[in-house]
């Protein structure tokens, strides 16, 4: 039932709100980002947990206006980065100092400021595949199938539509009263979704 | 009031737009002291448009247009293909090299390659870092040439090897003979540093990309576009939790990219810098290097940009503010890199040593003299008319210099390479390379490899960051409407609906 306004829906008495069987939640569209924006404020300071808002490109201060807290990303990346510099530097003292040591332009086999340039290369690529898939790891990508995706409004999302979703199993969730608060906040249209 | 002198300017925008107006009015608006913050984007379109611009040339029939690009390229890349062959067939006594010229056309093309590339971290990374928002409209596309350029930077040493069916001897891998390769040797860093440098690159593009695979494949009309689209999407959903960590992931990417680049020139500088060859042995090379890559890649993005910016009309999105910077850049660099020049001679005459000051002036007034002017007509000279605004603001000039420029680049690396090498301590080891026609071959194939990538890529991938092109844009901010001239209402009013045809801006409302 894609673009079902509550408006409609609260029309009729409660039981038959609910889609038959599980739903996934509440999907409100908003105009603008700064629409959106103030929304995630409220939304935030209703209490909600299990929700997301959804935007075609990155809106500055909506991870503050959602309550998020820091990405633990660049922890991860620091990690893998010290791991591929240690990986690198004891390869090389490893095959230059003790399973293979020879003897060139007379140098000492631990040659070790030779061993930088190495060193400082995997360093840089461990870091990075720490940050490209710690990222896809963090955001559970590649997810190829989500509830949100039967949403015909939705398709909008990388183009020009902003929304905000609320899971259904928030502790704080209500499809009527969730309904409507998204509607107070200037939603353009709002959806319940199954699952 | 404020709203309709802003119209106003669109709609002059865009009755302007055919043209030469066009460039007119945008060169006109280049450094505008009252408008403050710089127009990034022309004609000042929605979030839809943009998409829309950037979209629907990748979903529409393949234009004649592309094939006119696409077929001599891909003659080209089978040139390659057969000179390539014919060199495994035979081996490398097909090409010109010999003593004392042990290095010439391969190693040229390869440094020639990897500088190309730098200009496009350069612009995805660290303008990134600079927080430089007209990266945005020309980081897409200068990502994807960085790939393409390390390609063909990679094929080079890969082909020179001779016995190429033990390249993998480079890299340090378990075998049989309990043999490893010399960490201790530049050539050795230059394995890593180049193919950790397209590795990153790759990741960091391919992190860029995902939202906009998303878009295409929303947009996707058919199942199997959506299909390869939602494949490559990675089921992205816009979410804000993921946006979160996804600019962190990229913010930090950006900042690895930014010392790798500069590693990887330095690294192959140092292939030449670590020998004890007079004319490579100078340690001005690692900072010399960097900025002629930097220079000789802006030059390749000017050239693909204006090729591209006219087949796809993005003349609203890649502006001649866009080429303006890129022309400062280019006079930056150029410039450097004339300094650079002056410093290895002042350096070989302070050094007192024979050896030095011989190599140089032999560089200079010698059998390679030809060789010498052209790199510095083309490198020194000819980027000074960027002094000058007009230049830099017309297409032009910038595509005939963009080109000038690569010219005297790859004849800088040829310089420093062959007539380092021609003249050896002693006469009798004194020799003069002449490229054969398997040298020319190549060349122009690794152009034929990279213009072929390219197109393929303007043909099946969005060629601008939509999403982050979007993000400048002033109704992009979440405090757009509490901004001291603008108006909610306005702002709502201005948002037309989706799938119409771009409104003509209303005057006085």
């Amino acid at each position: 039932m894609p673009f079902d306004s509550l408006r409609a829906l609260r029309a009729m008495p409660l039981v038959n709100q609910l889609p038959k069987g599980p739903y996934y939640g509440i999907l409100a569209e908003f105009a603008t980002p700064a629409d959106l924006y103030h929304a995630c404020e409220r939304v935030r300071d209703a209490g909600f947990t299990r929700w997301d808002a959804h935007t075609p490109f990155p809106v500055h201060g909506l991870e503050g206006a959602m309550g998020l807290r820091r990405s633990p990303l660049p922890w991860i990346i620091l990690v893998m980065g010290l791991t591929g510099a240690a990986f690198g530097f004891g390869l090389q003292w490893w095959v230059h100092a003790s399973a293979y040591p020879l003897v060139i332009s007379g140098k000492p086999f631990f040659s070790w400021p030779a061993f930088i340039p190495i060193t400082f290369e995997l360093g840089v690529l461990f870091a990075a595949f720490g940050a490209v898939f710690g990222m896809l790891g963090l955001n559970r990508l590649p997810m190829h199938y989500h509830p949100l995706f039967r949403s015909k409004v939705f398709e909008r999302v990388t183009d020009d539509a902003f929304f905000i979703s609320i899971e259904s199993w928030d502790p704080r969730f209500d499809s009527s009263a969730t309904g409507k608060l998204l509607e107070s906040l200037g939603a353009r249209s709002v959806e319940l979704l199954e699952s | 009031m404020t709203r309709a002198i802003r119209d106003g300017t669109n709609a002059l925008l865009f009755k302007l737009e055919a043209g030469n107006a066009l460039a007119q009015t945008e060169a006109e608006l280049l450094d505008n002291p009252v408008a403050g913050q710089p127009t990034l984007i022309l004609r000042s379109p929605d979030f839809h448009s943009i998409t829309e611009a950037v979209a629907e040339p990748v979903e529409r029939r393949t234009p004649i247009g592309w094939w006119v690009f696409f077929i001599p390229s891909f003659a080209l890349l089978a040139l390659l293909g057969v000179a390539v062959s014919w060199l495994f067939w035979e081996g490398i006594g097909i090409w010109g090299l010999n003593v004392p010229v042990g290095w010439a056309w391969d190693i040229t093309n390869f440094v020639f390659w990897v500088g190309i590339g730098h200009a496009g971290t350069l612009i995805s990374a660290i303008l990134f870092l600079f927080r430089q928002k007209w990266r945005t409209s020309i980081n897409r596309s200068a990502e994807a040439m960085t790939i393409f350029a390390v390609m063909c930077a990679l094929t080079f040493p890969g082909i020179h090897v001779g016995r190429v069916w033990v390249a993998y001897w480079m890299f340090p891998i378990p075998n049989q003979m309990s043999m490893w390769p010399n960490f201790r040797s530049p050539l050795l860093w230059d394995v890593f540093a180049v193919s950790v440098y397209g590795t990153v690159s790759v990741l960091f593009w391919y992190v860029g990309l995902i939202p906009d695979l998303a878009t295409m494949r929303d947009r996707a009309k058919t199942r199997p576009r959506k299909l390869a689209y939602g494949f490559f999407a990675l089921g992205w959903r816009g979410s804000v939790r993921q946006w979160h960590h996804y600019e962190s992931a990229y913010l930090v990417l950006a900042a690895l990219a930014t010392p790798l680049v500069l590693s990887v020139h330095s690294v192959v500088s140092m292939d030449f810098a670590v020998s004890v060859l007079p004319g490579w042995h100078t340690t001005v090379f690692p900072p010399y290097f960097v900025a002629g890559a930097i220079f000789s890649g802006f030059a390749m993005v000017v050239t693909l940009m204006v090729i591209s910016r006219t087949a796809f009309h993005l003349e609203h999105i890649i502006t001649l503010r866009h080429f303006d910077y890129m022309a400062k850049i280019m006079l930056v660099t150029g410039s450097m890199v004339g300094y650079a020049y002056a410093t290895e001679f002042f350096t070989a005459w302070y050094s007192g040593n024979p050896y030095e000051m011989f190599t140089f002036l032999n560089r200079a007034m010698g059998p390679y003299a030809w060789a010498y002017w052209i790199m510095v007509s083309c490198n020194v000279i000819s980027p000074q008319i960027f002094w000058f605004k007009k230049p830099r603001t017309s297409i032009p000039i910038l595509f005939v210099m963009s080109i000038v420029i690569n010219i005297g680049m790859w004849f800088e690396r040829f310089v420093i390479i062959v007539t380092s090498l021609h003249r050896d301590f002693l006469p009798s080891a004194w020799g003069y390379f002449r490229p054969t026609v398997w040298d020319v071959s190549c060349l122009l194939g690794s152009f034929g490899l990279f213009f072929t990538m390219f197109c393929l890529f303007a043909r099946f991938l969005p060629i601008v960051a939509t999403a982050e092109v979007k993000t400048v844009l002033p109704q992009a901010d979440p405090h757009y409407e509490s901004g001291p001239e603008r108006e909610i209402k306005d702002h709502q009013a201005a948002r037309p609906a989706r799938g119409a045809p771009e409104p003509a801006p209303e005057g006085a409302s």
